[in-house]
């Protein structure tokens, strides 16, 4: 196996380029930092309110508020610090390597923002070297606020941390994508000329379609219908216009 | 036109003719399939839906470039070629190798390094107790004003301990900041060896001005019975986790034919088993420490002995390894 990571002419993206032992070539979008403090952020607030949840529930069943005040003096942790402290300290810090050993390289904060980490050959992570990753987080967060980590992050080719770069592991995006069926998308390479991109964009914006604000599904279905150079359908109130949109959009999906 | 008709019919035929092998594949890959339970037969399915997935992923790339059906044979191809090609799971079988042959040959590996630490942190002890012991106002440096007022009346911080807490947090406590003083033993390496050879240096120099300082009060003989039981393993992870760090940084120095993200890659990965290996060793450290080390229920023959032995046994299992049966024999 060989990878590399070229940039594509005229983009920011980076990939992870690896050739299978099958002499098959395949790339995976490397996240950069951005996706990456994303899914932290995301993760840190799940952890914390996981462990304050743990301190306020189990502290509040079956402690007093004299025990639980006496927990947080210097010299007096007893039995309830054991029974309120401890697991809450297991659940801020193992929250990482459990996670990401149980959900192959996800956590949630990842899975929400749809990057996963993978070997250098694109394959799931093994337990130790997950494990390792996380070993060097408390290196990757000196001196505070994950500095040097974010700094390895910025200056490395394949935008990895120092326990990244020690694990052999890049964080890619999960570009598996579950929602378009395999009708769906045999439909549109049967019967649409769109390029791959359109043929993605126009999947996602119609399966987004009742959740966008009436403005936005406009905006969005215009400026869709122009780039790919299809008349804009005229109409008078905005709920009309917006019918005519989605039934131009859903005619691109269709036997013309 | 006709062309252009052909072409759409010909790729309506092979879409239809493929589709449901696709889906089949796909099913096959879903994680709800138990793996253990897959019989022989579908791993020879697996394999035939995987080599003519490769040649539709071909096709489909020179016909309709980067369309989204050529995104999903990839999405497909990349999840028969991990289920394909990724290493056995057997953690249970891969543990016992580890102590049984990986460690002992790690361990081999790490001699000199391990050698260096031991000098380093033996050089740090005696630096501490030479500096405390000429000059001995520089304590407040090394110890807390709360530890020198216990010392100056006649008494070990360590003497009321069990009183403060119980055993089974003390020990917990105890362990967690051991494998933490490991941890960044180890870590720190990656600053080409510069932090490691600080921690290994100032532990050594602390336990050397805390002797000298406790040696002024006649105090130095219960400070050796207190360590003597926890010591021996506790010691002895942290310099194994100070070589490995001196190894890490040795690799970034001089990589040798490597380049230094691989050197630091594999030294990394050799240093990560040695850290598994050990890290139980540290809970075990930090029960003694927390049971038998603050009791005065035992006296210094035994602390000596449950040190000594418990020493021996770590000793015994990095070098020589656990006996048993491995995967390798």
């Amino acid at each position: 196996m060989m990878n590399n990571t070229p940039n594509k002419p005229g983009s920011f993206q980076d990939y992870l380029c690896i050739q299978s032992a099958d002499g098959m070539d395949y790339q995976l979008e490397i996240a950069g930092m951005g996706a990456r403090t994303y899914a932290f952020v995301i993760d840190w607030h799940i952890r914390l309110l996981l462990a304050i949840s743990w301190l306020a529930i189990c502290g509040l069943a079956f402690f007093n508020w004299e025990e639980i005040r006496n927990v947080f003096k210097p010299g007096h942790p007893g039995d309830t610090g054991l029974v309120l402290i401890l697991p809450t300290l297991l659940i801020y810090f193992l929250y990482h390597p459990v996670l990401e050993i149980l959900m192959a390289g996800r956590t949630p904060g990842k899975r929400m923002t749809g990057v996963r980490l993978v070997d250098l050959q694109g394959h799931t992570p093994g337990i130790g070297a997950l494990l390792l990753r996380n070993v060097f987080r408390l290196i990757d967060s000196l001196p505070g606020f994950y500095f040097l980590g974010l700094v390895a992050v910025a200056l490395t080719g394949k935008h990895q941390r120092i326990g990244d770069l020690a694990a052999g592991l890049v964080l890619v995006y999960d570009n598996v994508d579950k929602t378009h069926s395999l009708q769906q998308i045999s439909t549109l390479t049967l019967h649409s000329r769109l390029s791959g991109d359109d043929q993605t964009l126009l999947l996602d914006l119609l399966k987004r379609w009742d959740e966008l604000a009436s403005e936005r599904r406009i905006l969005f279905a215009t400026q869709f219908l122009s780039r790919i150079g299809r008349d804009i359908p005229e109409a008078s109130g905005r709920h009309t216009q917006e019918q005519a949109l989605k039934r131009a959009l859903k005619s691109l999906l269709s036997k013309s | 036109m006709q062309q252009l008709n052909n072409q759409s019919q010909a790729l309506s035929h092979w879409l239809n003719a493929r589709k449901s092998q696709w889906e089949h594949l796909e099913n096959t890959l879903k994680p709800t399939t138990s793996r253990r339970d897959r019989e022989i037969g579908d791993a020879r399915q697996l394999l035939s839906g995987y080599r003519a997935l490769l040649s539709d992923l071909s096709l489909s790339r020179r016909v309709n470039g980067k369309a989204m059906i050529t995104r999903y044979l990839e999405n497909l191809f990349l999840k028969a070629h991990e289920e394909i090609y990724r290493p056995s799971n057997h953690p249970l079988a891969r543990l016992i190798d580890l102590y049984h042959w990986e460690i002992p040959q790690l361990m081999r590996e790490l001699k000199t390094a391990i050698f260096s630490a031991f000098a380093l942190f033996a050089l740090g002890i005696a630096a501490g107790w030479w500096l405390i012991g000429s000059y001995p106002d520089l304590i407040g440096l090394l110890a807390s004003p709360k530890m020198i007022d216990h010392v100056q009346k006649g008494e070990l911080w360590t003497d009321g301990l069990l009183n403060v807490a119980p055993s089974s947090v003390l020990s917990l406590s105890i362990a967690a900041n051991n494998i933490t003083v490991t941890l960044f033993a180890f870590g720190l390496g990656a600053f080409y060896g510069v932090g490691t050879l600080y921690i290994i240096g100032f532990n050594g120099f602390m336990l050397g001005g805390i002797f000298a300082f406790t040696a002024a009060y006649q105090l130095d003989g219960r400070l050796f019975a207190f360590i003597i039981g926890h010591g021996v393993v506790e010691l002895s992870v942290i310099i194994i986790a100070g070589a490995m760090g001196l190894q890490l940084g040795e690799a970034l120095i001089r990589p040798g034919t490597r380049n230094r993200l691989q050197a630091f890659q594999e030294t990394s990965i050799s240093a990560g088993k040695v850290l598994l290996a050990v890290t139980p060793f540290l809970l075990f450290a930090g029960l003694i420490e927390g049971f038998v080390s603050p009791d005065q229920a035992f006296n210094l023959p035994q602390r000596a002995v449950i040190g000594c032995c418990s020493g021996t046994i770590f000793w015994l299992i990095l070098l020589f390894g656990v006996p048993g049966k491995s995967r390798q024999q």
